[in-house]
């Protein structure tokens, strides 16, 4: 049985004629350890899709289930302790909280978990070690760089060791170079073990993907693996 | 971190949002407080001017006739001569159960007399006693000895004597050692002579008509005494002076329902201001909690964040609204006629009361926020960022 399972899911928003359907039936499912890259214009879909994925957004119809458990018929609390516990979120904008430092934003995903402070504080360090941020844990987002804000917020992802990672247009706002240096923490998280699903415009960085999924109009329109292809592109745009 | 510490950081962000928040809960809890201190002080105020306000309990003989004279108007003679009580019983006052409330017993005896062929009261008194029973006597001269008289302001016009002449009462000379400003009272009309010599010229030796008692009512129930003092002397008639009393206490207690009204609507506002604050800022919040519910907080965690967020600042305004409400009474209170003599003092329990219904105030005042805060969707939230 596969880890993540979509079948037949299907959002709408709204109703009669102005209804907008956003995800018109979509079924896949991904292996623990893959990484997959959305791909696909803007308005396809894959942002509503991407947060049917992260429990989220309640899928008009279709099932969702992530290592056997049906998403979508658990409770809110359930599901938002599944998302403490099984997903991290990289976000385009990286949506880092203003008012706090970079420290105190990697350990949010610890904050309403029972451990001590002492050990919370000391899996955030770890995390900002991770990506490379370890000295300047204490400064506030706003007096850090994009590439650096994108950096905790991976950082955020993984603190609580999540075994998935959704991201949404990660380099979406970073140059060429701090968008190669957040691809290569993903993909070495990828290697580590960690489950990635991946929206992205750009072919290059889905080229760090070993499998990518198409989206047009709210359907799947391609499945394809990505094998081998990633080395050349990356290095030239990504 | 804690949820605690999200809620303290963003109060500190907030500073302009937290310090309305705080201002709205303060000046509620500060005039509520005020008000209340200042009924409270002139409630002691009253008590105080109750101790002042001499004899507050009268016993009489017990008679079957009824009075003939109204506002000082007599229609017909009224005996003197009637039952009377004797003196030697009177000690029993000091053994009721509240006799430690008793600051004086001013035992009266009153006859009738002629002096420079008019019919005039004479009233037998003893003057020790009634610098506690009338501290509103003014004496234009001296305190009468063995052989003096004192006479009331009226009572030395129709008599055209003055202090230091002498007067005949029964054969006996007597000097007028002095003259009672005007009370406004009957005191006026009357001669006045130390008890034993009035007992003596009225030829009622151990006998008095009425006695005066100053009962500090503080904390002692007036109506227990009087019935205490009715069952220590057996026929008499024993009353409580309370008119002039329950009408300050009755203006006290309107002052008292309108000092409740102005709390209960400056409670409202303050709520109300603390909720459109608060909704305020959890909209300006929507994307932040959009991350918040990403990262696996449940709903009940977004109520918490808002709700501690309320606390803290109500809890705050409680402390400073009691101090600040404080000083306005201590402030305020030289301003109302006749209460410059009472202090404002420390009161725990209207501290704890303000405390309490500060955070209450807060807390439920941001109930609504808070749910609305709980039940935004996070793919809006995260969308509109």
């Amino acid at each position: 049985m596969s880890y993540i399972q979509a079948e037949n899911l299907f959002k709408q928003y709204g109703s009669g004629e102005a209804a907008v359907m956003a995800v018109g039936g979509m079924s896949f499912k991904i292996d623990m350890g893959e990484f997959v890259a959305v791909m696909g214009q803007s308005g396809a879909g894959k942002s509503t899709l991407l947060s049917m994925m992260g429990a989220l957004n309640t899928p008009t119809t279709g099932n969702y289930s992530v290592d056997g458990l049906e998403i979508y018929q658990l409770g809110q609390d359930q599901r938002a302790d599944f998302r403490r516990e099984f997903l991290g979120f990289v976000f385009q904008s990286f949506h880092l909280v203003s008012y706090l430092t970079l420290l105190e934003n990697v350990m949010l995903p610890l904050v309403t978990v029972k451990m001590s402070s002492k050990k919370k504080r000391a899996l955030a360090e770890d995390a900002l070690l991770r990506v490379g941020l370890n000295g300047k844990s204490h400064r506030l987002p706003g007096q850090t760089s994009g590439g650096e804000q994108e950096r905790v917020a991976i950082a955020r992802a993984i603190v609580n060791e999540p075994p998935i990672l959704f991201a949404d247009e990660p380099s979406g706002n970073l140059d060429t170079k701090t968008s190669r240096e957040v691809m290569d923490l993903l993909q070495s998280l990828n290697e580590e073990g960690m489950t990635i699903v991946m929206v992205t415009h750009s072919p290059e960085c889905a080229g760090y993907a070993r499998r990518m999924l198409r989206i047009s109009d709210g359907l799947l329109v391609e499945d394809v693996p990505l094998n081998g292809s990633r080395g050349a592109i990356q290095a030239v745009v990504c | 971190m804690k949820l605690k510490d999200i809620a303290l950081r963003n109060i500190r962000r907030r500073k302009a949002k937290a310090g309305f928040v705080l201002a709205g809960l303060l000046i509620a809890v500060s005039t509520a407080v005020a008000l209340l201190g200042l009924i409270e002080a002139m409630n002691r105020d009253i008590q105080q001017k109750l101790e002042e306000y001499g004899a507050n309990i009268l016993v009489l003989p017990r008679t079957e006739n009824l009075s003939l004279t109204y506002g000082g108007l007599s229609l017909g003679g009224v005996s003197f001569e009637m039952q009377e009580i004797r003196q030697a019983d009177l000690g029993r006052i000091k053994s009721i159960k509240n006799a430690a409330n008793v600051a004086a017993t001013g035992p009266m005896v009153l006859g009738a007399i002629e002096v420079n062929t008019r019919k005039v009261l004479l009233a037998g008194v003893d003057f020790q006693a009634a610098e506690i029973l009338k501290p509103w006597w003014k004496i234009e001269g001296a305190v009468p000895g063995d052989y003096d008289v004192l006479l009331g302001t009226e009572a030395a016009r129709i008599l055209n004597l003055q202090t230091g002449d002498h007067v005949k009462i029964k054969g006996s000379t007597f000097l007028v050692s002095g003259v009672l400003a005007p009370t406004g009272s009957q005191d006026d009309q009357l001669v006045f002579a130390r008890l034993d010599t009035a007992q003596s010229l009225l030829h009622k030796e151990g006998r008095v008509s009425m006695v005066e008692v100053a009962a500090l009512c503080t904390a002692c129930p007036i109506e227990a005494m009087v019935s205490q003092i009715s069952r220590a002397l057996p026929g008499t008639k024993v009353m409580a002076i309370q008119q002039v009393v329950q009408g300050r206490m009755e203006t006290l207690s309107h002052f008292r329902k309108f000092s409740y009204g102005v709390s209960v609507i400056l409670v409202l506002v303050g709520s109300l201001v603390v909720l459109v604050t608060m909704m305020g800022s959890v909209r300006e919040r929507t994307a932040e909690i959009g991350i918040f519910r990403a990262m696996g907080f449940r709903r009940s965690h977004v109520m918490q964040i808002v709700l501690l967020e309320a606390g803290i600042l109500a809890t705050l305004a409680g402390i400073m609204g009691y101090f600040a409400g404080f000083g306005s009474t201590k402030a305020a209170l030289p301003f109302f006629n006749g209460t410059s003599g009472i202090d404002v003092v420390f009161d725990p329990i209207l501290a704890a009361g303000a405390l309490a219904a500060a955070v209450l105030m807060g807390l439920i005042a941001s109930i609504y926020p808070a749910l609305l805060a709980a039940r935004i969707d996070p793919t809006d939230a995260l969308r509109a960022l």
